[in-house]
């Protein structure tokens, strides 16, 4: 048990990391590159500065909880997304627990979200989770988009929360949860570059590039203010 | 299966193939050709690997499948909330589909996509903005319709227009000839009222150069005499070049890229030739697109611009109105409600939301705003070409309840559309829907409305 578990958080871990983070980079490196002004018909370079201020623009309003028109004519999904993401992007970054291991492996860690808050946000993850599964079952509108795949993908990003909440929760059978919970991790963080999952880098690439569209070439010189998104 | 002899994968390039193509009403034979022709698979797959780069990738591989996109678009909201008019559904199983079978797709499939390219679709463009991954499904058509018109998987009238394009260099058969002539008409059937009017063709170094919409010289001829006197109005030093007036440009609809490649250029070239100071172009949102939004780069300029500034009608109205160089009768001022059409082309993807709304605030007195309006508008139901094209007219008849809606919302009687296409598709809404309201370019409007000084007006005894 010791020595799994050594080994699933040393370097299987060290190699998930190295997947996920490297495997972002070269996703955003070839998106870049393949970007051609000619075939978008944007003028990148010469209104970089422009573009860029756009491109910023675009990605924040999505951010931003009912920030966009679309976010607040779906306010009940906007909540899910957004409750879903919350704990989706924080509690992996800031666990305690995951806070020990950064402290063991590299020396120093990043300040831990008190277990309180952690619980809170895995739960909503895993209710909003359940939600976004029931609105593609019920809607046909979603339903006719969705695929097999994409329960897969919400499979994959739920699992470490569900496990992980278990193993946090000492359910009988902690040490079990407890590796389930590290391998599905890092199999989402293996598999996340190479799946839908790219979107957490691919997300500001493409929501960049429409705003550079809009800010340079689709009127961003006579709006007057940026793409009211 | 072959090549047909009208249903083929070759541009139209002469006037010959052109009078054939256009013999066959409706294009009866055309698409019973098009049942039987091939589809050459290593060319689409050779093209979709040059030309389909990383942002269409992503966009295809990343939708998240959410749904948002359903409701921004009119296609779906009026066909009783089908899941099949569902944006990223449409798109995902044509181009979504061509790609993941790397170009392996058989007749059938084909002429499917072309149905939706081109009858579920206007590329309006709204859908994008609804998408959080800022998926920009009508980019996509419009670029799946270049694949197909390669292919020769294109509407009757658009293979048509395209090649209008090519062989009289306007999407209508108007020659240098013709165009010259109207113009000199117009400008004998002007001056009797308007003393000194004329309508300048080729002068260099002119103050403005002025481009129109084929449909102007051709069905609206009265359109180019108030544009006229408009100018005669204002002052201004205008001319018109005798190639390279047309600004529209049908092949951007049916994704004849090397078309609109040759008609920008004639356009830029004229300006080249001329050397105004300024480009003017009429009162047409897709003219706008194809020549000043998308043109340039079809043109191969890098800084994504015309050889000169080029700006739309109604941001050179907004102007003159707001100089004072025309003036606006208060007493003439529009009584009646009334309600403006923001083009797509123009207002979504250009940002002149501004100006149109300038414009009415000189003269309009009740002036009524659309709800969603800006650059959230709905599509008028005609963009894209689909005004054009008899295989959808009941699709199209179908949309346009989206923009009558919106405009009995607002009470409004008069509907001002400075586009020919939402001018169109607003015409023919009421003819099938019957509301009861006009509709209108600005250039009438403002030339009933403006004050004429008296060294313009006619002087007594000059004529009968
Ligand atoms: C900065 C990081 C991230 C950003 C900006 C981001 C953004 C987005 C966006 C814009 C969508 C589309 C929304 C929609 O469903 O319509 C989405 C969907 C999704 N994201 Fe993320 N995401 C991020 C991180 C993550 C992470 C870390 C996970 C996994 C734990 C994740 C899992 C998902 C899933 C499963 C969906 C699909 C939801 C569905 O089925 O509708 N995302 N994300
Ligand atoms: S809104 Fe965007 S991500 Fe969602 S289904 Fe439509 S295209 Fe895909
Ligand atoms: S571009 Fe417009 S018409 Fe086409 S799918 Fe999107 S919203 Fe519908």
């Amino acid at each position: 048990m010791r020595d799994v578990y050594s080994l699933l958080t040393g370097p299987l871990l060290g190699i998930s990391l190295l997947v996920f983070f490297g495997g972002m980079a070269w996703r955003i490196f070839w998106y870049i590159k393949g970007l051609d002004w000619r075939l978008e018909r944007v003028a990148y370079r010469p209104y970089m500065k422009r573009g860029l201020k756009g491109a910023v623009q675009s990605i924040w309003r999505w951010l931003v909880p009912y920030g966009t028109h679309s976010w607040r004519q779906h306010p009940f999904f906007a909540g899910a997304f957004f409750l879903f993401h919350l704990g989706a992007i924080f509690v992996p970054l800031f666990l305690a627990g995951h806070m020990v291991i950064m402290e063991r492996q590299l020396g120093f860690s990043l300040p831990a979200l008190p277990q309180i808050v952690s619980d809170v946000l895995t739960l909503g993850t895993i209710a909003a989770g359940g939600f976004i599964i029931a609105r593609r079952l019920a809607l046909p509108e979603v339903r006719i988009l969705t695929t097999l795949y994409d329960y897969f993908i919400l499979c994959l990003s739920l699992a470490p929360f569900v496990t992980g909440f278990l193993a946090a929760a000492n359910a009988p059978g902690y040490d079990f949860w407890l590796l389930l919970h590290i391998l599905c991790g890092e199999l989402f963080l293996i598999l996340a570059p190479f799946t839908k999952l790219s979107h957490i880098a691919l997300f500001f690439m493409s929501r960049g590039q429409l705003g550079m569209d809009y800010a340079i070439k689709r009127g961003g010189e006579f709006r007057g203010t940026s793409f009211p998104w | 299966m072959p090549q047909g002899t009208l249903c083929n994968r070759q541009p139209i390039t002469t006037e010959e193939a052109l009078k054939t193509l256009l013999a066959d009403k409706g294009g009866a034979i055309y698409y019973q050709e098009m049942k039987e022709l091939d589809v050459d698979t290593d060319l689409l797959w050779d093209t979709v690997q040059k030309t389909c780069k990383s942002r269409t990738r992503t966009w295809l591989e990343i939708c998240a499948h959410c749904g948002m996109c359903a409701d921004s678009c009119l296609f779906y909201r009026c066909s009783g909330r089908d899941p099949e008019q569902v944006p990223a559904y449409k798109i995902q199983s044509t181009l979504g589909e061509i790609v993941k079978r790397k170009g392996r797709v058989d007749n059938a499939f084909m002429r499917r996509a072309m149905d939706y390219a081109w009858g579920r679709c206007t590329c309006c463009n709204r859908c994008g903005t609804f998408c959080p991954h800022g998926i920009d499904m009508g980019v996509m058509f419009s670029y799946l319709r270049g694949l197909l018109y390669s292919q020769g998987f294109v509407p009757w009238e658009m293979k048509i227009g395209a090649g209008m394009h090519r062989v009289y260099k306007a999407q209508m058969d108007v020659t240098s000839e013709d165009f010259v002539d109207t113009c000199e008409w117009m400008a004998e059937e002007t001056e009797e009222e308007w003393p000194g009017l004329c309508i300048p063709v080729d002068e260099e170094n002119a103050e403005v150069m002025y481009t129109l919409n084929a449909r102007e010289p051709k069905h609206y001829p009265e359109d180019l005499a108030q544009a006229a006197i408009l100018f005669h109005l204002a002052g201004v030093k205008w001319t018109v070049p005798s190639e390279g007036w047309e600004q529209t440009s049908l092949s951007m609809f049916a994704g004849d890229w090397e078309a609109c490649r040759q008609q920008v250029t004639h356009v830029f070239d004229a300006i080249e030739r001329l050397n105004p100071q300024l480009v003017i172009g009429t009162e047409c949102g897709h003219a706008h697109r194809g020549t000043v939004i998308e043109g340039p780069y079809w043109a191969g300029r890098p800084d994504g611009k015309a050889p000169r500034p080029y700006i739309h009608y109604v941001q050179w109205l907004a102007q003159m109105l707001r100089e004072g160089r025309i003036r606006i009768d208060p007493a003439k001022k529009i009584k009646e409600p009334c309600t403006l059409q923001d083009s797509c082309n123009y207002v979504r993807n250009h940002g002149l939301a501004n100006y149109t709304r300038e414009i009415m605030s000189y003269i309009a007195e009740d002036y009524r705003e659309m709800a969603p309006n800006r650059e959230n508008n709905y599509c008028c139901g005609g963009g894209g070409g689909l005004n054009g094209i008899g295989r959808y007219r009941k699709e199209r008849n179908k949309v346009l309840m989206t923009k009558r809606d919106q405009i009995l919302a607002t009470g409004a009687s008069l509907v001002i559309a400075p586009c020919h296409n939402c001018w169109d598709a607003i015409r023919d809404l009421e003819e099938e829907y019957h509301i009861g309201i006009k509709w209108s370019f600005l250039k009438p409007l403002i030339i009933s409305m403006a004050i004429v000084p008296d060294h313009l007006k006619p002087q007594d005894g000059d004529d009968e």
